[in-house]
């Protein structure tokens, strides 16, 4: 996914403008943002027309791919989007380039972090025989 | 980037009559960190309790139905829908499409009434149907 940066020259060789990746970035998060459309409204209707939200009901839900494959996938591209998210506002109000790399970075490993736990619990439900 | 840091900053935040375009586009960031912050932690939560036994999914769903639970539930739903709509105004704009004054501001006042619609239905369907 590569856009063309749109930085002059003389801009690049002064520092200012896009000289780096923010094109692709700015891309990335707008086709997360279609994909989370599409899993968020799943997300939401799954909730309303499943008999109940107890545990049984839930594990059963999560067990069948019809449920853990998309929950899965909400699970990756809610983390994708949200640490693409996170980053530009960290970027617009940390002018210092050393803890705005260090902040980044943290928010890398939560992102990273949590998003493995999500995986692993669903995998649990999917494979470990919870229901 | 240090050449960038002394440049001059026109008067922005505090020159201008807020109107709901505003709203609409600080909400937007506010929405999507607190989804972040607190909406992705609690769904990981919610996936590690439902795999790791009738238990944890109990102290899950004791605090989530507790007030302050419910609280920031609707809280999360609301910011889900408000993120939702706001982000389809944004992919249309992208578009280059709806910047003439009257249909922006239509469309932001849009995004705010769908989103508190949508979040009513929904806890009136959850708590009038007693799960």
């Amino acid at each position: 996914m590569s856009v063309v940066e749109s930085a002059t020259p003389l801009g690049e060789a002064r520092g200012l403008g896009s000289a780096r990746s923010g094109g692709s970035e700015w891309l990335a998060e707008r086709v997360t943002s279609v994909a989370l459309l599409l899993l968020g409204v799943w997300f939401i209707a799954s909730l309303l027309m499943l008999p109940g939200l107890d545990r049984a009901t839930i594990a059963e839900w999560l067990n069948a791919p019809s449920g853990a494959v998309p929950m899965a996938l909400f699970v990756i591209t809610a983390f994708v989007h949200a640490l693409h998210g996170m980053k530009v506002v960290v970027d617009d109000y940390i002018p210092d380039e050393g803890n705005r790399f260090a902040l980044n970075t943290l928010l890398l490993f939560l992102a990273v972090g949590g998003a493995s736990l999500a995986l692993f619990a669903l995998a649990e439900i999917a494979f470990g025989g919870t229901a | 980037m240090a050449a960038v840091n002394d440049r001059p900053l026109s008067p922005h935040l505090t020159i201008w009559r807020w109107g709901p375009h505003m709203l609409v586009s600080i909400l937007h960031r506010i929405t999507g960190a607190g989804l972040t912050v607190i909406g992705l932690p609690v769904l990981v939560w919610w996936l590690l309790s439902v795999s790791e036994g009738a238990d944890a999914h109990a102290r899950f769903i004791a605090v989530a139905t507790h007030w302050a639970g419910l609280v920031v539930l609707v809280g999360l739903t609301w910011a889900f829908f408000q993120k939702t709509f706001a982000g389809i105004r944004h992919l249309v704009m992208d578009s280059g499409m709806g910047f003439e004054l009257n249909t922006n501001k239509t469309a932001a006042i849009l995004t705010i009434v769908a989103a508190i619609v949508c979040t009513a239905a929904i806890w009136a369907y959850f708590l009038g149907a007693g799960q």
